[in-house]
């Protein structure tokens, strides 16, 4: 008979103070990200889509070398004899022309490996994360722009969103 | 319904249609303006409860819908609904499935006539008020039980199994409960008893007298279960049942489910506060606000606090079991009322 009354009792404060509870929260500060009009500010080392800037390239293929899942594709030809040398802004010459620049985003494992070797520090991680499209070939980034003038590319590469 | 039949009045030649036309059309009036104001109170009701459950849980609920903190979310929600298709699974009981919700919320509808919502906005004083509440209210276990029998799917009878037990057993102490008011009262009709809370806040049956006082919080239980809200939805237990006895609904079919389930809050709430809470009667009566605030807006007011705390309630409390669900109201509530009708009936005599 005790056990019973205590039993009730306990129910009652024990609801009170739930309840009490829950009145707090009502009126704490709401977590919530409201996300396509607020966004987190990426942190520092964020890896996200992978951008090469093609001025620097030097299509030495270490990238594509490191990349465990074989995103990146880069075809090269040596520059003519004749023409005006070109240098990366660190001051490394440019000797071969890159006529093909693909990463192919959707085999990219974020790794970041490919960044690391690349002498010229062109190829890096961006903190861009949202470009989802509605076909998967979009996601295949085409980074070079000069077309091939003695070699014939095994591409039919078109030059789209560097 | 009298002001109503004044109005009504005005329409040129009034006096010279049919008997049954001018017999009939008052309680049409009355039967769709209460239908239209029911309808818009849910839309804000099911918003608000989205509110206060995502603030609840330091989240904030709609937010885009119509502009300002997602008011439009639940007009939105109730036209998707109403344009959805209206699925019959294919081996359930057509014709009792298809009538279910409608029974449901028609429980939930003629309620709403003998609610009095101001000095002479009620549609019908009946002198039995309160025994019709209780009766009408029984109606909604009918719908229950023929949507979950008809639905042909284990989930819904489960649900509409414990929803009936439940239903049933609750109504035991809350009829008791208000029975400690009718003592107070001494009328079952529902204008009766507001008018004897005539007079301020201390002449609340809820402060009359400690039986009354620890009746309503016994009503206010039985009601939270009647109208299958946590803690005690396991008829709709999310996680066991998918929905309860309207998994299988779809559709027109299934707004009308939740339109019943929330006018079944408002009438609860409704019932509590006319019984307890001095129903559309002022609150503070001698203030300048007391005379302003009109009787159907002080009743609002009330009910609105009500639903507030069913709401509340549902974001403190976890389910109960079924076992918990029947200790509760046939070992605490039901001995509970027994004694505060008792306690209530001697108070009355010998204690003027």
């Amino acid at each position: 008979m005790r056990a019973y009354f205590r039993n009730i009792g306990l129910g009652i404060v024990t609801i009170a103070r739930s309840m009490w509870v829950a009145w707090l929260h009502l009126f704490t500060r709401s977590v919530t990200l409201q996300y396509p009009t607020e966004r987190w500010d990426m942190p520092e080392r964020t890896r996200a889509r992978l951008f090469n800037k093609i001025e620097d390239c030097i299509g030495c293929g270490q990238c594509a070398r490191a990349c465990p899942t074989d995103c990146i594709t880069i075809e090269t030809e040596k520059r003519g004899k004749d023409e005006p040398a070109v240098f990366a802004s660190d001051g490394t010459p440019i000797k071969l022309r890159t006529y093909v620049f693909d990463i192919d985003m959707t085999l990219c494992c974020y790794c970041s490996l490919c960044v690391f070797p690349c002498p010229t520090h062109c190829l890096m991680m961006t903190k861009e994360y949202e470009y989802s499209v509605y076909d998967k070939k979009d996601h295949v980034y085409h980074f070079a722009v000069d077309k091939p003038m003695y070699a014939k590319s095994s591409k039919e590469h078109t030059v789209d969103n560097a | 319904m009298e002001s109503i039949a004044q109005l009504l009045q005005l329409i040129p030649k009034y006096d010279v249609l049919p008997a049954l036309v001018r017999a009939s059309l008052p309680m049409l009036v009355s039967a769709i303006v209460i239908f239209a104001l029911l309808s818009l109170v849910v839309l804000f009701l099911v918003w608000l409860e989205r509110k206060v459950s995502a603030h609840m849980q330091d989240r904030l609920g709609p937010m885009y819908v119509g502009g300002w903190h997602g008011w439009a979310q639940t007009i939105a929600d109730a036209i998707k609904l109403l344009l959805k298709e209206d699925i019959v699974p294919e081996l359930a009981d057509r014709v009792l499935f298809k009538m279910a919700p409608f029974i449901v919320f028609l429980g939930a509808f003629a309620a709403f006539v003998v609610i009095p919502f101001g000095a002479s906005s009620i549609v019908s004083d009946l002198n039995i008020g309160v025994l019709y509440i209780l009766a009408i209210g029984s109606l909604a276990v009918v719908g229950i039980m023929m949507a979950g029998w008809a639905s042909n799917s284990k989930y819904s009878l489960y649900g509409g199994m414990r929803s009936v037990a439940q239903i049933v057993s609750y109504e035991i102490p809350a009829a008791i409960a208000i029975m400690t008011v009718v003592i107070l009262a001494g009328s079952l009709s529902m204008q009766d008893i507001v008018n004897a809370q005539k007079g301020g806040i201390q002449r609340w049956f809820l402060f009359r007298n400690p039986f009354t006082f620890l009746a309503f919080f016994v009503y206010f239980i039985a009601s939270l279960a009647e109208v299958n809200r946590t803690p005690f939805d396991i008829p709709e237990a999310e996680s066991e049942l998918v929905a309860g006895y309207h998994t299988e609904y779809s559709g027109m079919r299934f707004a009308f489910f939740f339109l019943a389930e929330y006018a079944n809050m408002i009438v609860v709430a409704g019932v509590a506060t006319t019984l307890f809470l001095g129903g559309w009667t002022q609150v503070l009566p001698g203030t300048v606000a007391g005379q302003l605030v009109p009787g159907p807006i002080m009743f609002f007011l009330k009910v609105m606090a009500l639903i507030f705390v069913q709401m509340w309630l549902r974001w403190s409390l976890p389910r109960l079991r079924v076992d918990q669900l029947m200790y509760l109201c046939w070992k605490v509530l039901l001995p509970a009322s027994f004694i505060l009708v008792a306690g209530a009936g001697w108070l009355a005599v010998y204690w003027k």
